[in-house]
């Protein structure tokens, strides 16, 4: 029985090409539907090719409005929850000191948090203070919920950093600034990128935590779920599609780029 | 996209070499903005929430303190099918993650070869599509008269689901299996990638040990592979089932009235009805039921160096 024999040999192999295929099947429906032209308000259903959503991307109103308020935010939450969240891997890693174990907490606390929960809570004491909601408490939420990944991502690479590197330029006759910016930093640069594409992608994502705390700013995944309500224009899935195009050739040059300086170096 | 799988949020870390003193001062200067901003908008947050949950009053006279604790109970006995609901959504959701993410883990750690890095872009490369597009999707693929619906009721398969209370009538939309299924599919990559880095850890020789000790395949996942990948099926598990217990959009866009999860009632009793002692309550019941679940199956599960 070779048949059945090759299906036993490659039963992980197809169960996980399974899982592939439903994790990657809404990308498709999304990316064809990009090249729909639906009847009603709503692009649930194949009508005929078209590509005049391509054509005119902005054409629905207040969608890339939302688009540019989302990447605003996305780009300062990054800076903000990078910049805060490396002190804190360095503090961890590099020192000794009192309650590391309630910092400690309070870092692993907003990843634990359901985050309709953080969203609610930080709503009731926007609501105390009499802040005004929209851009700044989101880009104040965002910072919040992102500050967390970031010391994670960071932590695992400065911690798995050899020490000795330090050490040696010190040796050298490097002083403590000159240590830091060019041979801690550029050790520590992947995981610092790692924590900053992470707080990229989960701020311009978030949903739950804007929607509590945007006042009437429309974030563009706010624009989306008001959408599903009053009809789903098929600009939103070009957005989709460019924006998944644009990640996968991304990475993948980047990672052309560091095969074919490992094979220099080799 | 290395980078993305060094850092599972939960992966266990193991500290190696003690932290070292140097400047007195200088770790709390490191500390302070930011734990200062998560003291701000994250811890004193939830003691406005507490106290929140315990006023009464009205949105025009304003709300006060009066210890009325009666709202928890109210909330609890008013919204408790949402709540199981939720547990339940989210425990199904994370099983089906673990049955359906652990093949593909295992097949990117061991078995990908020279394709590994292809596929692991594939599994990261959806969330830079707003996952709210990629929800709605679901609506076309699991859309009443679509080839989904169609193929589950030619196999009666659909017979068995709507017997099992699953599903209603001749669709999948607007059931709880649509929301189980929706679920399933956003918090998969958060189950894949923590899965994938504890099984990289293991080393291949222990397989070839085990083959070489005449252990079949299966016993050699089940005795080798499974238990080293403890602490990867763990933070999986949590990563899966704690933000898919306070998810309200999956309920919302792919479910039904009948299918409201106590995330989406947090959502309307604070953005519509506005009520907010019941929904801070409702929250905090969340929050407390969570952390004693975590805790408890943390515990059990013996890997309590998650940070």
């Amino acid at each position: 029985m070779p048949v059945v024999n090759w299906l036993k040999r490659h039963l992980v192999v197809i169960a996980g090409l399974v899982t592939l295929a439903y994790l990657l099947l809404p990308n498709v429906i999304v990316t064809v539907f990009s090249f729909n032209k639906p009847k009603g308000r709503f692009n649930y259903q194949w009508q005929q090719f078209s590509t005049d959503a391509w054509k005119d991307p902005c054409g629905v109103a207040d969608m890339c409005g939302s688009l540019s308020i989302s990447l605003q935010i996305a780009f300062w939450a990054t800076i903000g929850a990078t910049l805060l969240g490396t002190m804190i891997a360095f503090a961890l890693v590099r020192y000794r000191f009192r309650a590391r174990g309630t910092v400690n907490s309070l870092i692993f606390l907003p990843m634990a948090m359901p985050e309709v929960v953080m969203a609610a809570s930080l709503l009731t004491l926007f609501l105390n203070l009499g802040a005004q909601l929209g851009f700044w408490t989101i880009l104040i939420a965002h910072i919040m919920f992102c500050l967390s990944f970031v010391v994670v991502a960071v932590k695992a690479r400065v911690m798995s950093m050899d020490p000795r590197l330090e050490q040696a330029a010190q040796d050298l006759y490097a002083g403590p600034a000159q240590t830091f910016l060019r041979v801690t930093l550029p050790i520590a640069a992947p995981g610092i990128a790692a924590g900053a594409l992470l707080s990229f992608a989960l701020s311009f994502d978030d949903f739950i935590i804007t929607n509590f705390n945007a006042g009437s700013t429309v974030t563009f995944p706010m624009f989306v779920w008001g959408s599903a309500q009053r009809g789903t224009p098929v600009q939103i899935n070009v957005i989709g599609t460019a924006m998944f195009l644009v990640a996968v050739l991304l990475v993948l040059t980047s990672m052309v780029i560091s095969n074919r300086r490992n094979r220099q170096k080799a | 996209m290395a980078t993305v799988t060094e850092a599972p949020p939960l992966a266990p870390t193991p500290e190696k070499k003690p932290p070292r003193k140097r400047g007195r001062w200088t770790p709390y200067w490191l500390l302070l903005p930011g734990l200062l901003w998560l003291i701000v908008f994250f811890a004193l947050p939830m003691i406005y929430q507490g106290s929140t949950s315990v006023q009464t009053g009205s949105l025009e006279e304003g709300y006060k303190v009066t210890w009325h604790f009666s709202t928890y109970w109210d909330a609890l006995s008013e919204y408790w099918p949402q709540f199981l609901r939720s547990i339940l959504y989210a425990g199904s959701a994370t099983i089906l993650c673990l049955i359906l993410g652990y093949p593909l883990a295992y097949l990117i750690a061991f078995r990908a070869g020279r394709w590994r890095n292809l596929v692991m872009v594939l599994v990261i490369a959806p969330f830079f599509t707003s996952f709210l597009i990629r929800t709605l999707a679901w609506k076309t693929i699991l859309a009443d008269s679509g080839p989904v619906v169609s193929t589950l009721n030619s196999l009666h398969i659909l017979d068995v689901t709507n017997a099992l209370g699953w599903t209603a009538g001749d669709r999948v939309l607007a059931t709880p299996l649509a929301v189980v299924c929706g679920l399933t599919y956003n918090f998969l990559p958060f189950m894949i990638l923590p899965l994938y880095t504890s099984l990289e850890r293991i080393d291949g020789r222990l397989h070839e040990a085990a083959g070489d000790l005449y252990a079949k395949p299966w016993t050699t996942f089940r005795k080798v592979t499974f238990p080293l990948s403890m602490p990867g099926v763990v933070s999986g598990t949590l990563l899966t089932f704690i933000p898919a217990a306070g998810d309200f959009v999956n309920a919302e866009l792919l479910g039904s009235t009948d299918t409201r999860m106590i995330g989406n009632v947090i959502q309307t009793q604070f953005l519509r009805i506005l009520d907010y002692p019941t929904a801070a309550a409702l929250s905090f019941i969340l929050m407390a039921a969570i952390l004693f679940m975590v805790t408890i199956y943390i515990r059990r599960a013996g890997t309590e160096d998650l940070v």
